[in-house]
């Protein structure tokens, strides 16, 4: 095999060269405009102290309700106006990117361990278990996460950990069904058989030999839903079962300015904006993601 | 077919038994349920009154056969905000969300079937990428935020119809377009994949050999099959129409089911959280139930797997 291969002359290109254009490919590749708009919304998040103008939950009734900036009315102080309370809407906005950015990264975390080792499981040891954990799965998907999320709210009272608790429940049923598939199309391959043969473990075959090769699909998994978090995270906040104020999110921003739609829309419509632009880039890089590393997933 | 719907029967009522499972624990879990149910500003008396009405004095597995015989029997115990039985108030709602349902499904049908089929057809022309592009806003748009987008467009600056609560037929537009919203872009999506497979088939090359007008081909022999994933995933949608009508009476002030359950958190009414989501349960795993039963009775395959 060595010898064939020395034995074919291929045309070499200048490699540095080649190296730079295939870089400049990559670049180009990239979602740029989504990869912007996420790392805008990082850098907020984290340095949310320094970038925002104004404190988040500083009340000052004098400067009420002021309009965007651009707006008739407008100061410059307030680039994105105020609530009803003063609050400055950017200010907010900026800490509302950390709730929502901590709950998305804990909760994928969480929902996507559990249901990764779940999935493992069931599509590796088959049999009862298989069909118990995926009945599990079922029930949790045919059931409606929001009515689960109230319930925990009310009983365990409003919180960071109530929303990501909820938010796990959706995600481990998801993360589970679609590992076991991929678990289920590796396992025939000769190379477990082979380490079974060697007197492997279950538990050294699944998590040496199989987790692996589910990577790539659980990394397009994580991030397909960033998205879908962020978005049920804003809808409990929006409904008053998320995080509690004063602590700003973006949907208890919107729920905020519901009442006063058609004095002052900048209070709901800015929030609002501002989800669906981050949804949209995760999701798109997402996509990305998953065209790159696993596009048999497309279907889902 | 009479054993398949007994097992689908089965099943249903092992998870209706476990999700009355999970909302009996949740309620214990955090301690004393009572607490979860006396309003802040009660007296002891309501206190003990609530106590000896649930029997929360006697032990967990009596408590638990209590709690389930009374729910098979369609006793869920009284709401406390209302003082009423809570299975009594649910009922007295849920017309009022039926009501949303013929016009939100027409909306959201008469979009997402047009646009998938036609998506899939011309695929890669621009209709296909004005569909995709609603797909990916429809899936990234807080639906709140469009109810509250709606009404700022149609009730505040064109001024032409009413931003919330019950009553003439202009009331029903943007409750009901809110609604139909939660289901659009995944039924687009669903159609416009599952057309594009069956434009793929034999049967397809077949009809447009035989001079089969195209229209006909795409509206008749393909729409046809490509529905069928729709009807599969149907019980997805009725789910995601009572996630749907919790936000749509929300923002609109819609006296339904939704509504019902976010005055439920509000006042931390635990009697009636736990019969809404107990009866939700029910409608939703009835109506997969019928929508399993009547696939099976159409596509013969099913049944014996």
């Amino acid at each position: 095999m060595a010898e064939g291969r020395t034995n074919i002359s291929v045309p070499a290109p200048p490699e540095t060269v080649e190296r730079r254009w295939q870089l400049k490919y990559e670049l180009k590749q990239l979602p740029w405009i989504p990869l912007i708009i996420i790392l805008i919304m990082v850098f907020a998040a984290v340095l949310a102290p320094i970038v925002a103008p104004h404190s988040p939950t500083k009340q000052s009734l004098r400067d009420k309700l002021r309009p965007p900036a651009w707006q008739e009315g407008g100061q410059a102080q307030y680039i994105l106006g105020s609530d009803i309370l003063g609050r400055d809407i950017l200010s907010r906005l900026i800490y509302g990117a950390r709730v929502s950015l901590i709950v998305a990264f804990t909760a994928l975390l969480a929902g996507g361990a559990i249901g990764g080792v779940l999935g493992l499981v069931s599509g590796y040891a088959g049999g009862k278990v298989d069909t118990l954990i995926m009945r599990a799965v079922d029930a949790t998907l045919a059931f409606p996460t929001i009515l689960f999320a109230l319930l925990l709210a009310v009983t365990m009272g409003q919180g960071l950990v109530t929303v990501v608790l909820a938010v796990t429940l959706i995600l481990w049923a998801r993360f589970a069904r679609v590992t076991r598939g991929e678990v289920l199309s590796l396992k025939d391959n000769d190379y477990i058989a082979l380490a079974r043969v060697h007197g492997c473990s279950g538990v050294r075959i699944m998590f040496v030999h199989i987790m692996p090769n589910v990577f790539n699909t659980f990394m397009v998994m994580l991030t397909l839903h960033v998205g879908l978090v962020i978005l049920t995270e804003a809808s409990l906040s929006f409904l008053g079962a998320g995080i509690p104020p004063p602590t700003p999110s973006w949907g208890q921003m919107v729920a905020d300015g519901r009442a006063k739609v058609a004095t002052a829309w900048w209070i709901s419509i800015i929030p609002g904006v501002a989800i669906t632009m981050v949804v949209i880039a995760f999701n798109l890089f997402g996509d990305w993601m998953r065209d790159r590393l696993d596009p048999k997933l497309r279907q889902l | 077919m009479q054993k398949y719907i007994f097992n689908r029967l089965l099943q249903g009522i092992v998870l209706l038994f476990i999700v009355a499972l999970i909302v009996f624990a949740l309620a214990r879990a955090t301690g004393n349920p009572a607490d979860l149910m006396v309003p802040e500003d009660a007296t002891e008396e309501e206190r003990q009154f609530i106590e000896r009405n649930l029997g929360l004095d006697r032990p967990y597995h009596v408590q638990l056969f209590v709690f389930l015989t009374g729910a098979i029997r369609g006793d869920f115990g009284d709401s406390i905000v209302y003082r009423k039985p809570a299975a009594e108030l649910f009922f007295e709602r849920l017309p009022n969300t039926l009501k949303l349902l013929p016009l939100s499904m027409f909306i959201a049908v008469g979009v997402a079937i047009p646009l998938g089929v036609v998506a899939a057809v011309k695929r890669g022309t621009w209709i296909d990428q004005l569909a995709g592009g609603i797909a990916v806003f429809g899936v990234a748009t807080p639906n709140f935020w469009i109810a509250i987008v709606g009404i700022y467009i149609f009730s505040v600056w064109l001024d032409v119809l009413p931003p919330g609560r019950m009553g003439g037929p202009s009331h029903y537009i943007l409750p009901a377009l809110t609604l139909g919203t939660f289901s659009i872009a995944g039924m687009m999506r669903l159609i416009r994949s599952s057309m594009l497979e069956v434009l793929d088939t034999e049967y397809v090359k077949l009809a447009r050999i035989k001079g089969v007008q195209e229209w006909k081909v795409f509206w008749k022999h393909c729409l046809r099959n490509a529905l069928i994933p729709v009807l599969t995933l149907f019980g997805v949608f009725v789910g995601g129409f009572v996630t749907g009508a919790i936000v749509t009476e929300t923002v609109f002030a819609w006296p339904g089911i939704g509504r019902l359950t976010i005055d439920a958190v509000a006042q931390r009414d635990f009697p009636l959280l736990q019969a809404v989501i107990l009866l939700d349960a029910v409608i939703i795993l009835a109506v997969n139930l019928a929508v399993d039963i009547l696939y099976a009775y159409v596509n013969p395959r099913i049944r014996y797997n």
